[in-house]
C-alpha cells in the first residue's frame, strides 16, 4: 500500500537524522506501524537527566489518520495523563487539525516542545496544571521526583506493566509531598 | 395539510387582533354546536377548523422546505452573489458558506475589502486557470511518496500538489468519517486554503457525491437561525420559522412538518404547548432527577435517632422500635420511649421549639411533594395515553373497517372515527403539558381561568375517550355517531380556547411563574386582567 512506502521513508529519515534527543527503534522489524522512541529529558528543564519511552502507533490509514502517541514512562506533566496509560494531548493530532502531509518528525518535535514548555491552559491533568501555574516550586519538585523514580535506568515500553503497579502506591506519596 | 399561505398570514400583528379573535371563537363555537345537531357533515367541520386556525394566537408562521427547495434556495443565493459581485459561482458558494449564508453581510464586506474577505474565506487571489489533474515529470507525492511516471497529480490555488489517489483518500476520510464538506482545507500542513466546490466536483468519486451534497445542504440549514431540520426519523424536510431564541419566553413556536410531525421550533422537542420551552426543560429535568426520590424519602421517613437507619412508618402507634438497633423511641418527638410512660400523647416535648421546627420542615416538604405528585401524575397519565397513540390509531383503523362491513357505511362515512382519534391524541398531548405548565404557575385570577379551561378540556377528552372505546355494534348507532362528532369538535375547540388564552397571556407577559424564566418580561407583575 501507499502508506508502507511513506512510513518506510519517514522511518529512514528519522533513524538517520533523528529529532533532537531521540532514538527510534522498531520493536518488531516486520511491523513498521509501531515505533519505540526514547526521549532524553531536555536540558534546562525539570525532566533533564530522565529517559522517557514513547510509543508511536500508526493506524492502517496513516497518513490520512493521525498517529497515536503515548508515554510508556510515567511523567509528571499537565498534558500527559498521570497513569499507566500515558495519554498525551497534542493539538496537532486532533482529527480536525491533522493533515496527511504532516510528518512524524514534527509530531515528535512537538512532544519534546511540550516538555520544554507545558501547556497548562489545555490540560489533561487539571490538578497538575493548577499546580504548574500557581505553585511552580511544588510542581518542579514533584516532576523531578517522578524523574528520579521512573525515568532512570533502562527505558520500558510495556505500558501498564509491573513497574506501574508499584508506581501507583508510591505515586500517592509523591503527590502528597 | 394547510397551505403555506395560511401560516404566513397567521401571525402578522397578533397582539392587536387577539382580543377580538377570542370572542369570535367563542361566538363561532356556539353557532357550530347548534348547527351540528341537525347537520353532521364532517366537511363543514373541517372548513370551520381551518377558518378558526388562521387567526389563533398560538400559531406561528412557518414554511416547510423539501430537499429540492433547499437546494434551489442555495443555488439562487449563489447566482445572486455571483452576479452582484462578479465572482465565479464556486467562489460565491464558498463565500456564502463562510458568511453562514448571510448574503447582505457578505456583499457589504466584500464591497469594502474584497482582498480581506477572500483571504478569510480561504480563497487566495491569484487567478490561475480552472483546476485540473496534471501529470508532471519528476513529481513525487509528499503523502504517499510515490514517484512513478504518469502519476496524476492535483493542486488547488495554493499550489500544494499531491497525487490524485491521496487527494481522494483525504477527501473520503473528511467526508465519510469526519462529516466535513463545506470547509475542507488543503491537505498540506499549515495551509488553510479551502478546497473549492469545482475542485471537489472533479475529485469526489461518484460513491461520495451524494454524501458530499447532503453534507453541504446540511451546513446551509444548520448555519441559518431561521431554519431547522424536522427531527422525525427519516424526514428530510427543513422548516423555516422566524421566531428567535430571545422570544421563547413569549411564544411557544409549534410547527408541523409535511411528514405530520409536530414539534417546537424553539427546542425541537415534540409539541409542548402551552408550556414555554424553558419550563419544559425545567420540568423534564425535575422529573428525571433523583431529587424527587430524595424528596419522597424526606417527606415519608425519619431516621432512627440512634443508628440513623431510615424508617418508614407504615401505620400503628407512635411507639417505634428500630428493627436494626432495637432502639425504642416516639415517632412524634423522636425522644426515648421509656420517658413517655404508656401514653404517647402526654409527650411533654411535643410543643418544644426544635420539635415544631422539625415537624414544620417535614410538613413543608410533604406539601411540596404532594403538589409535585399531583401535577406529575396527571402529566404522566396523559403522556402514557399519548404514547398509546399508535395503538389507538391502529384500533381506529380496524374499527373503521369493521364498521364499514357491519353497518354498510361507506369509507367517507366512518372518517369521523379517525377525526375523533386525531383529536384525542392532540388534546392529550396538550393536556399533558398543561400540567407541567400549571406546576410552575403562581396562583392568581389568571390561574383560575386557566384551570377552568383545563378542566373543560379534560372532561371533554375523557368523555370522548369513553365514547370512542365503545364496541362496534354501538358505534353503528347514528345517534352515537353524532355525539362523537359533536364531542370531537367540542374537544378541538376547547383546546384552541385554552391555547389561545395561554399564548395571549404569555405574549403579553401576564403569567406569574414561581420560577425564574431567563428571558425578560415573563415575570411581569401579578395579574389582574387588563
Amino acid at each position: 500500500m501507499a502508506s508502507q512506502k511513506r512510513i518506510a521513508k519517514e522511518l529512514a529519515e528519522c533513524t538517520s537524522s533523528p529529532p533532537q534527543g531521540m532514538t527510534i527503534k522498531l520493536p518488531n522489524d516486520s511491523d513498521i506501524h509501531k515505533w519505540h522512541v526514547t526521549l532524553e529529558g531536555p536540558e534546562g528543564t525539570v525532566y533533564a537527566g530522565g529517559k522517557f519511552g514513547i510509543i508511536v502507533s500508526l493506524p492502517t490509514d496513516y497518513p490520512f489518520k493521525a498517529p497515536s502517541i503515548t508515554f510508556s514512562t510515567r511523567i509528571y506533566h499537565p498534558n500527559v495523563t498521570n497513569d499507566s496509560l500515558g495519554n498525551i494531548c497534542l493539538g496537532l493530532l486532533k482529527p480536525e487539525n491533522w493533515k496527511p502531509s504532516s510528518r512524524l518528525s514534527s509530531v515528535l518535535e512537538a512532544v519534546r516542545a511540550l516538555l520544554v514548555e507545558p501547556q497548562p491552559d489545555d490540560p489533561l491533568e487539571a490538578r497538575i496544571a493548577d499546580e504548574y501555574r500557581q505553585d511552580r516550586k511544588e510542581f518542579d519538585k514533584n516532576a523531578r521526583s517522578y524523574v528520579q523514580r521512573y525515568a532512570k535506568g533502562p527505558v520500558k515500553f510495556e505500558s501498564g506493566g509491573g513497574e506501574s503497579g508499584g508506581g501507583s502506591t508510591s505515586n500517592t506519596g509523591g503527590g502528597g509531598n | 395539510m394547510d397551505t403555506d399561505d395560511d401560516f404566513l398570514s397567521a401571525m402578522s400583528s397578533e397582539d392587536d387582533m387577539l382580543p377580538e379573535d377570542d370572542s369570535e371563537n367563542e361566538d363561532m363555537s356556539g353557532v357550530e354546536d347548534f348547527g351540528f345537531d341537525d347537520e353532521p357533515d364532517p366537511d363543514i367541520d373541517m372548513h370551520k377548523e381551518i377558518g378558526a386556525k388562521k387567526r389563533v394566537a398560538y400559531d406561528v408562521s412557518f414554511k416547510v422546505y423539501q430537499p429540492g427547495d433547499i437546494q434551489k434556495q442555495q443555488d439562487d443565493l449563489i447566482d445572486e452573489v455571483n452576479m452582484i459581485l462578479d465572482i465565479s459561482k464556486e467562489e460565491a458558494a464558498i463565500l456564502l458558506r463562510h458568511f453562514r449564508w448571510n448574503k447582505e453581510r457578505l456583499i457589504e464586506d466584500y464591497m469594502d475589502r474584497p482582498g480581506k474577505v477572500l483571504d478569510a474565506a480561504g480563497l487566495s487571489r491569484s487567478a490561475a486557470g480552472p483546476p485540473k489533474m496534471e501529470t508532471i515529470p519528476g513529481f513525487t507525492c509528499d503523502i504517499c511518496c510515490e514517484d512513478g511516471p504518469g502519476l496524476q497529480s492535483f493542486a488547488i490555488k495554493c499550489g500544494h500538489r499531491y497525487c490524485v489517489d491521496c487527494y481522494r483518500h483525504y477527501l473520503s476520510q473528511k467526508i465519510r468519517e469526519e462529516g466535513e464538506a463545506a470547509r475542507i482545507q488543503c491537505p498540506s500542513e499549515g495551509c488553510s486554503l479551502i478546497i473549492d466546490a469545482r475542485s471537489l466536483d472533479i475529485l469526489v468519486t461518484p460513491e461520495l457525491t451524494e454524501r458530499y451534497h447532503e453534507l453541504l445542504n446540511r451546513t446551509y440549514v444548520e448555519d441559518k437561525e431561521t431554519l431547522k431540520w424536522c427531527p422525525a426519523p427519516d424526514c428530510q424536510n427543513a422548516i423555516e420559522c422566524g421566531v428567535k431564541k430571545k422570544d421563547l419566553d413569549r411564544v411557544v413556536p409549534t410547527v408541523s412538518c409535511l411528514c405530520g410531525h409536530r414539534f417546537c421550533f424553539g427546542c425541537i422537542l415534540n409539541d409542548h404547548q402551552p408550556a414555554p420551552c424553558e419550563l419544559v426543560k425545567k420540568w423534564l429535568k425535575k422529573c428525571a432527577d433523583d431529587s424527587e426520590t430524595a424528596n419522597w424519602i424526606s417527606a415519608n421517613t425519619k431516621e432512627c435517632p440512634k443508628c440513623n437507619s431510615t424508617i418508614e412508618k407504615n401505620g400503628g402507634c407512635n411507639h417505634m422500635t428500630c428493627r436494626k438497633c432495637k432502639h425504642e423511641f416516639c415517632w412524634m418527638c423522636m425522644g426515648l420511649w421509656s420517658e413517655h410512660g404508656t401514653a404517647w400523647y402526654s409527650c411533654n416535648r411535643y410543643e418544644e421549639k426544635s420539635g415544631t421546627e422539625a415537624r414544620d420542615a417535614q410538613a413543608r416538604s410533604r406539601v411540596s411533594l404532594e403538589r409535585y405528585l399531583h401535577y406529575y401524575n396527571r402529566y404522566a397519565n396523559h403522556e402514557q395515553s399519548a404514547r398509546l397513540d399508535k395503538d389507538i390509531y391502529v384500533k381506529t383503523e380496524k374499527k373503521m373497517v369493521q364498521l364499514q362491513k357491519e353497518s354498510g357505511m361507506s369509507w367517507i362515512e366512518v372518517q369521523y372515527l379517525n377525526s375523533a382519534s386525531q383529536a384525542l391524541q392532540t388534546c392529550r398531548q396538550t393536556l399533558m403539558w398543561t400540567y407541567a405548565f400549571a406546576f410552575y404557575l403562581a396562583r392568581n385570577n389568571l390561574t383560575e381561568i386557566f384551570e377552568d379551561n383545563q378542566k373543560d378540556l379534560e372532561m371533554a377528552v375523557e368523555a370522548l375517550s369513553a365514547m370512542f372505546e365503545k364496541p362496534v355494534t354501538e358505534l353503528a348507532d347514528p345517534k352515537l355517531k353524532v355525539e362523537i362528532m359533536d364531542k370531537t369538535s367540542y374537544c378541538n375547540r376547547r383546546r384552541v380556547i385554552l391555547l389561545e388564552d395561554t399564548a395571549m397571556n404569555l405574549a403579553e407577559g401576564r403569567w406569574t411563574f414561581n420560577v425564574e424564566l431567563t428571558g425578560s418580561g415573563a415575570n411581569g407583575g401579578p395579574s389582574t386582567r387588563r
